[in-house]
């Protein structure tokens, strides 16, 4: 999924200043998931703005909607009502950064801002507890690697081993952080396949990835 | 016992400590409460194993979340004590009231009781 983090309420507060009528809106795709951005969060965040507010003696009004996704145009449509009637003078997206993109597409004509930092792919280690596993290179190899990808997991993105800052399975930057190439290798000993290691992988044609510019995927049998 | 405690604490029942939410400590607090305190279980006699721990986690992050937004965090707190300790409720009641008092009425308020 990708993991996002509220920004910091002072944030959020400055963003909203000059508002008093807003739009506060949820999505109950990945940021619900990693409780940054669902139904709770929009509750909280609301109440904390309006205390943040009441406490100004500058009174904020908070619609909260919690979209079922924010990328998918389709879902947009459910702000139809709250945003026509005129009432907000901005909206707030919990989403990750695609949702407020989607709404300013829409309504070219509403301030659109983000309440959330979007932060990785990746996934729960344990509840509460997030860590990254994808870059999104764009073409995937993490077969070559035991099951686990280097360009994530490892600081520098090495693809031939370790660097000489591996110590005891950590990575020299945190002791908190595993060294991926020391995973790479217990798992591929594991595995029996331990010579494959010796194999030296070419550099990585990065033109997937961000160095091709912003991605697009079209699959002609879907399209309409 | 027929123990005394400020008239000012408005007590709202649950069940455990564990259905306390973030939510319900900020609400009372945007409906303008002065002050509130979870009084849970003692720590390791949870009925529900963690009710009590959970509770204490929660209102560690509105307390965060109201020292960001430049409320006094002390404004809401855990406390622990058993059923059996009424004497104790009593003195964390006054304890709480006191600490209050000192802090004055909440900038958000409305005249609402502590909670």
């Amino acid at each position: 999924m990708v993991v996002a983090e509220s920004k910091p309420i002072e944030e959020i507060l400055a963003m909203v200043a000059d508002f008093d009528k807003i739009l506060l809106t949820g999505c109950k795709g990945c940021v619900t998931v990693c409780n940054a951005g669902g139904q709770k969060e929009v509750g909280i965040l609301a109440s904390a703005l309006k205390i943040a507010r009441k406490k100004e003696g500058r009174e904020i009004e908070i619609e909260e909607i919690t979209l079922e996704r924010q990328c998918d145009p389709e879902y947009i449509d459910q702000l139809e009502e709250p945003i026509a009637n005129d009432k907000y003078e901005a909206v707030v997206s919990m989403a990750c950064s695609v949702g407020p993109q989607y709404i300013a597409k829409r309504y070219e004509d509403m301030l659109v801002f983000p309440a959330l930092n979007t932060t990785f792919i990746g996934g729960s280690l344990e509840h509460g507890v997030w860590a990254e596993f994808c870059q999104a290179c764009g073409s995937c190899g993490i077969h070559n690697f035991g099951t686990l990808c280097p360009i994530a997991r490892c600081a520098k993105s090495l693809l031939n081993g370790p660097c000489g800052g591996s110590a005891g399975g950590k990575c020299e930057i945190s002791p908190e952080i595993d060294c991926v190439w020391h995973l790479i290798y217990e798992r591929m000993s594991r595995l029996g396949q331990v010579d494959k290691m010796a194999n030296v992988v070419m550099f990585k044609d990065w033109t997937t990835s961000r160095d091709g510019g912003p991605r697009k995927i079209v699959r002609e049998d879907l399209k309409q | 016992m027929r123990l005394n405690y400020p008239s000012n604490i408005k007590i709202i029942n649950v069940p455990c400590t564990g259905r306390v939410d973030i939510l319900h400590l900020l609400k009372a607090v945007e409906d303008g409460a002065d002050g509130v305190y979870v009084a849970g279980c003692l720590e390791g006699d949870c009925h529900y194993v963690s009710g009590n721990l959970k509770a204490k986690r929660r209102v560690t992050y509105v307390k965060k979340v109201l020292e960001d937004i430049g409320l006094e965090p002390e404004r809401v707190e855990m406390y622990n004590l058993s059923a059996a300790q009424g004497t104790r409720f009593a003195e964390i009641a006054r304890e709480f009231t006191e600490r209050i008092r000192e802090l004055g009425p909440s900038p958000v308020g409305s005249g609402a009781k502590a909670a």
